[in-house]
């Protein structure tokens, strides 16, 4: 019978825990759609000069990117440190990769006065 | 039961599923390094799009062949699907019914079968308007990169498919759950690369 209680209490944390969790999901659907319409509906209705357009459809991606990885992969620096580390060095390496192959290729396009590359 | 530490990247299977949650740590770690992997490879034909996206060589560009609407409504069923693999997961994690597992993980390949349609059809929509891969540089990069991602969802709906089969088979025993929580990774992953996609091929190219 003493056992009784905390089954109650053990139960009543994992309904919290289903909560919060199930808050995660819906929090970063909500997110990601709002950061999904908001760049289409932009670029449909309003004709915004070509600049302006292309740094606020960036700043939505990476945003949105980051709200997937908290709230859909549920990544936080809550976790262990290699599994952080495996995740930051590989977004370092994709950056030093994507970055300097435009750079070269755009810098090379530029020589050849090839058709402009960005 | 308090918050427990994670032991690995993702949602964690509590340690009310005992040996499953202990035999999920090194596999799920191991996923992780192949979607990294994964992610750069996604990158390097990335720069390769972005390189030669004006390598039109006189043929159609992108505002010829694009069409906003198609790709809006991929956008949302990739998302849907993500949230309600999100679901799945929780059923799986709470131990809630099977079918109420299954059920959501019948939605998401729902979603993403109609993803997959729908971008044939754009695709299709391509081709008749003369942008077909061999066409210019630029199309060349865009079925490369484009597809690829279509490839990896095809890929997860065929696992998803045998994974369903293994859940009425074998229930939901130590692998299978296993097997839910990589294609979740994998899926999630998935539309992240999507929003990439859609950010840097779709809007961009509109602009």
């Amino acid at each position: 019978m003493s056992e009784q209680p905390n089954v109650a209490a053990d139960h009543a944390d994992l309904m919290r825990e289903e909560h919060r969790e199930l808050q995660s999901y819906v929090w970063g659907a909500g997110l990601a759609l709002l950061l999904t319409l908001v760049p289409f509906a932009l670029l449909h209705w309003f004709g915004l000069p070509r600049l302006p357009m292309l740094i606020i459809i960036g700043v939505s991606a990476l945003v949105q990117i980051l709200v997937h990885f908290r709230c859909f992969l549920h990544i936080s620096f809550a976790h262990k440190r290699e599994d952080l580390q495996l995740i930051l060095f590989s977004a370092l390496l994709l950056t030093i990769m994507v970055a300097g192959t435009i750079w070269i290729m755009a810098s090379l396009a530029l020589r050849m006065v090839m058709p402009t590359s960005l | 039961m308090s918050r427990e530490a994670a032991k690995y990247p993702g949602l964690n299977l509590s340690s009310a599923h005992g040996k499953d949650h202990e035999a999920a740590e090194s596999l799920m770690f191991g996923f992780w390094v192949f979607l990294m992997s994964d992610a750069i490879l996604f990158g390097m034909v990335f720069a390769t799009y972005v390189t030669s996206v004006h390598a039109t060589a006189g043929g159609p560009g992108p505002s010829q062949l694009y069409d906003i609407k198609s790709i809006l409504a991929e956008t949302l069923m990739l998302l849907a699907s993500s949230f309600t693999f999100g679901m799945a997961s929780l059923t799986l994690k709470y131990k809630h019914s099977t079918p109420r597992l299954v059920g959501w993980l019948a939605v998401t390949l729902m979603l993403g079968v109609a993803f997959l349609c729908f971008e044939l059809h754009d695709f299709s929509a391509m081709f008749a308007k003369g942008g077909i891969p061999s066409r210019s540089g630029f199309l060349s990069a865009f079925f490369d990169l484009v597809p690829l991602h279509g490839l990896h969802v095809t890929g997860g709906c065929i696992w998803l498919v045998c994974l369903v089969c293994q859940i009425a088979r074998h229930g939901l025993d130590t692998k299978t759950k296993l097997g839910i929580m990589r294609l979740a990774l994998f899926w999630h992953f998935l539309d992240i690369v999507w929003v990439a996609i859609f950010s840097v091929v779709y809007l961009a190219g509109l602009t």
